[in-house]
């Protein structure tokens, strides 16, 4: 297909990974792969409390294993703190614990299973306290306190905390009372979403190497250079030039790898061994371990003229941050931002506690608390439209957000394919033909749909464009490609910036010694803030290019204009031209060196316009643009077992522009896969704080038969004017709407309103059942 | 190491001896002592399927599969998939769908499809889906993955 392209377009084609050959061939290198000389393996022991004084340790035993190295405990380990909110994480426990499993002692030893065998010798003594296992008994009265010293610890913004709370948010506008009063309908309901585990199939590692000066070269599963950097540091009391943060090629991670796993505890050991030395959680570990997405309790309600005009919504929410603040503060504030979805209602009240528990932490995980206020936002859309016999489409189209909108709280909108995606979506759908087929005998069918709106940005981003003696390029950002393209996305932007092929660019690996900063594989924010700077940092290489070449052609800088396959040449003169090459070789004679394109941004326009909302306790000023989705699902009910099928998906997206539309494709699919685990099957379940299901066997992510072969995205672009050729991003949204569409078609196929996540088959069974009466109980 | 036995097997058209003791996995022997890196330890516990290899022409769990009791057996990676340089039917499918994502599960998800490929040469999307249910990929939402084995089936990975 892509044969009769030009190859100096590089936008807007499909261009396979640059690392493609590396994956098919088994060659590619992950964490686990890597190896240095004279290396040990590590293994952790994990708290089997959720809360518990330390006493001691006895590591005798330990230690006394032919090929143990060396065993650390809490007291073996600086007491820094770490964390991107909140600095409340010490590197390994010390003084107590705070959730079962959280690692208490490490071993390094010549082999993996001798670590291990040594790390269950370990004799540690505690004193159990009291845990704190929902969030609603951490905001009991006298509940006890897993974090003793929130009030001291650093933050980055002005939270207001107090007891468990580590953050409480409130977003106002208009008057939802006034609001409410002029409804003629109002839907409420509680809803209920579990923790999900992330699952990328590659669990967390890291390898940490000393040299003889006592700096250390660091190699882990991450999604940021960077913020692994500051997080071993600051746990550590490490100086920053001590830690040299690398990354091998990485296996997925969906937020799991956004903050610290086991960086810290390598670089402790390395320090202390002064050998290399590597840790590679097993599953059971990288589940119980690292983080989860937020349980949310939701309770909402949302108000409605009989014209079915949205007038009042209110929220009020409780999450679950476990015992570390990581990335939840942020969490908090993103969800209730996206809690009145992207529909236009003039009365929304949106509050929220964050509360710390003595279970594992929650933290990122795609969506970042947006699945689970839409899980509710759009069931209550759909219950609206059913008790108003309006279509579901309809009634979003009515109430959508159009053109500069605002958005909830006041940021406009440059750029807004919403209406679009509603109507791409009902045509590919064929929605107003849905009920023309029957169902599979025994079965209910039903169809449902849902929106979803997704910001990408957030915090710094930069680019180095590095112009080659042979006119080829080196494209250094330090963002870090965890698989879902990045590094080629980048590519083509730079490829395309300097009319130049694909093939003349390649992609340094982020390294925080000479990588611009990046701060992280998040937010959906690779393609549109770090691509920016990408294209801006070409423009300036274009501009010193046309500069040189002027001298050398004996024009103005401005007669001249870049030319495909790597020429500058003077406009409207083809005969007259350069290629790059010979301009290279000009600067490294005559300037002393490259032509390097330096560019830096951040996303600067502000979120809360304060003529039109009330804020308190929210972590960021500015965010990010806005992308948009639509998504029809076709499901089947199994009448008697309540199992439920979804057979075919239909979604639209803006993405402004895509830069490689199969990669757009990509990112959809695989986030409607993981919403349809977050729907149906996924929960990490908890039995007074212990994860009892770590395992693959016993969580239940989607097979190759779980997820509908006949799933189609149509691409929509409404060019973002701040984004590279007009991207903005898409990693996030395709998961978000997946639960609330399925339960609109579970509603519809069985008139069951499922307000719980995961709907299982016990759960749409007993909603399908009807109500229990005095006469059955007799 | 002299109490331990020593295993001969072929790997990727090679022969080995290896000196492994008794619980030692077939996925500990290739990345560890072979250093065909390849297969995956993504479960250790045969679920997800990103360690699997042939033994013996079937697509086997190599963290499940004990070395010892390969004594003799004929093991194929993905690295052995095909001649080096080259791609199989199945990698080259991938190639030319683009359905590779972070890569941690092609490993696996290559071996199987070749087997699945090799058994039942026409298959439909259904079988595909059943053939790769028991390899995860938690990036790909699998579609272009079925695809590519689709494509294969119809001829389409052979032009590599």
């Amino acid at each position: 297909m892509d044969d009769a392209i030009d190859p100096n377009r590089s936008v807007g084609r499909s261009a396979n990974r640059l690392e493609l050959r590396e994956k098919l061939t088994g060659q590619a290198k992950y964490i686990a792969d890597l190896s240095r000389p004279n290396m040990l393996h590590a293994a952790i022991l994990g708290s089997p409390h959720a809360h518990a004084r330390i006493l001691g340790y006895d590591t005798k035993a330990a230690k006394a294993v032919p090929g143990v190295h060396a065993v650390l405990t809490g007291d073996d380990f600086p007491d820094g703190r770490m964390g991107a909110f909140v600095k409340d994480e010490p590197p390994i426990a010390q003084g107590k614990v705070r959730f079962i499993g959280e690692p208490v002692a490490v071993v390094a030893a010549d082999d993996e299973a001798t670590a291990r065998r040594a790390a269950q010798l370990i004799e540690v003594e505690y004193e159990e306290l009291v845990p704190v296992l929902t969030p609603e008994q951490g905001l009991a009265e006298g509940a006890p306190l897993v974090h003793e010293d929130l009030p001291n610890y650093f933050m980055v913004f002005d939270a207001i905390r107090y007891g468990n709370v580590l953050s409480e948010t409130t977003l106002s506008e208009g008057d939802v009372a006034k609001g409410f009063a002029e409804a003629d309908i109002v839907v409420e309901g509680e809803y209920e979403t579990p923790a999900q585990a992330h699952v990328a199939i590659e669990p967390c590692g890291a390898l940490a190497e000393i040299d003889e000066q006592g700096r250390v070269t660091l190699w882990s599963a991450n999604q940021s250079v960077f913020r692994v950097q500051a997080n071993v540091c600051e746990s550590l009391k490490l100086p920053m030039p001590k830690l040299r943060s690398l990354t091998p090629r990485i296996g997925g991670g969906f937020g799991n790898k956004m903050e610290a796993h086991v960086q810290p505890l390598v670089v402790q050991l390395a320090i202390v061994t002064r050998r290399p030395v590597k840790l590679i959680l097993s599953r059971e570990e990288d589940t119980e371990t690292v983080r989860v997405r937020h349980p949310f309790r939701i309770r909402m309600r949302t108000g409605a003229r009989k014209d079915g005009t949205l007038v009042a919504r209110e929220i009020d929410t409780i999450l679950d941050g476990g015992a570390y603040g990581d990335d939840s503060p942020g969490v908090l504030g993103y969800s209730l931002l996206m809690s009145r979805g992207p529909y236009n209602i003039p009365h929304v009240k949106a509050h929220g506690r964050l509360v710390y528990t003595n279970k594992l932490r929650s933290g990122a995980f795609r969506g970042f608390g947006n699945p689970q206020v839409s899980f509710a936002g759009e069931s209550q859309i759909d219950e609206i439209a059913r008790r108003l016999d309006m279509d579901p489409i309809e009634l979003r189209l009515r109430n959508a957000v159009r053109g500069e909108g605002p958005w909830f709280l006041g940021q406009k909108l440059a750029s807004n394919g919403f209406v679009e995606c509603l109507e791409t979506m009902r045509a590919a759908a064929h929605w107003d033909e849905r009920r023309n087929s029957s169902p599979t005998p025994g079965k209910k069918r039903g169809f449902g749909v849902a929106a979803a709106a997704h910001i990408s940005g957030l915090l710094g981003t930069g680019a180095i464009v590095r112009l080659l003696e042979d006119g080829s390029v080196v494209l250094n950002t330090g963002a870090v490609d965890i698989g879902q393209g990045s590094d080629t996305i980048l590519a083509q932007i730079c490829a395309e910036s300097l009319k130049i092929p694909l093939d003349r660019v390649a992609v340094a690996s982020p390294d925080t010694d000479g990588s611009p900063y990046n701060w992280g594989t998040t937010a959906s924010r690779v393609t549109f803030t770090t691509g920016r700077s990408v294209a801006l940092a070409a423009a300036e290489v274009a501009k010193q290019i046309k500069e040189l070449a002027a001298d050398m052609l004996e024009c103005a800088a401005d007669d001249l204009e870049l030319r495909d396959g790597g020429f500058v040449g003077i406009k409207g003169v083809p005969e007259k031209q350069l290629p790059l090459f010979l301009v290279s070789i000009q600067a490294h004679w005559r300037r002393g060196g490259p032509i390097v394109g330096h560019h830096t941004w951040v996303f600067d326009r502000p979120t809360v316009d304060p003529k039109r909302a009330v804020v308190s306790g929210l972590p960021f000023r500015q965010i990010g643009v806005y992308s948009f989705a639509a998504l029809a699902v076709e499901v089947e009910v199994d009448a008697v077992t309540g199992k439920t099928e979804v057979v075919k998906a239909w979604q639209s997206v803006d993405v402004g522009r895509a830069i490689n539309p199969r990669s757009v494709e990509g990112q959809m699919d695989g986030g409607f896969a993981q919403g349809l685990g977050f729907a149906l099957t996924e929960e990490i379940v908890f039995d007074n704080g212990r994860v009892v299901n770590p395992t693959l066997m016993d969580y239940k992510v989607p097979t190759a038969k779980d997820v509908p072969f006949h799933m189609q995205t149509i691409i929509v672009e409404s060019p973002e004017p701040d984004g590279p050729f007009g991207a903005k991003g898409v990693g996030e949204i395709g998961l978000v709407p997946v639960p609330a569409a399925v339960a609109n078609a579970i509603a519809d196929a069985t008139g069951a309103r499922l307000r719980k996540l995961p709907m299982t088959p016990e759960r749409v069974l007993t909603e399908m059942l009807p109500p229990e009466t005095d006469d059955d109980a007799a | 190491m002299s109490d331990r036995p020593a295993i001969t097997l072929t790997v990727n058209g090679k022969d080995c001896t290896v000196a492994v003791d008794g619980a030692e996995t077939l996925l500990e022997t290739l990345r560890d002592r072979l250093s065909l890196t390849g297969a995956k330890r993504g479960c250790n516990q045969g679920v997800c399927g990103a360690c699997t290899v042939m033994i013996d022409g079937r697509p086997m769990r190599s963290c499940l599969s004990l070395t010892a009791n390969c004594t003799g057996s004929d093991i194929v990676t993905v690295e052995g998939i095909a001649p080096n340089g080259s791609l199989g039917r199945m990698q080259a499918a991938l190639e030319e769908t683009g359905a590779v994502q972070c890569g941690f599960c092609t490993s696996g998800m290559i071996v199987t499809a070749e087997a699945l490929l090799r058994d039942n040469p026409h298959p439909s999307a259904a079988d595909v889906q059943a053939g790769l249910s028991g390899n995860l990929c938690r990036c790909s939402g699998y579609r272009m993955i079925v695809e590519a084995v689709l494509l294969a089936a119809a001829g389409g990975g052979e032009s590599a």
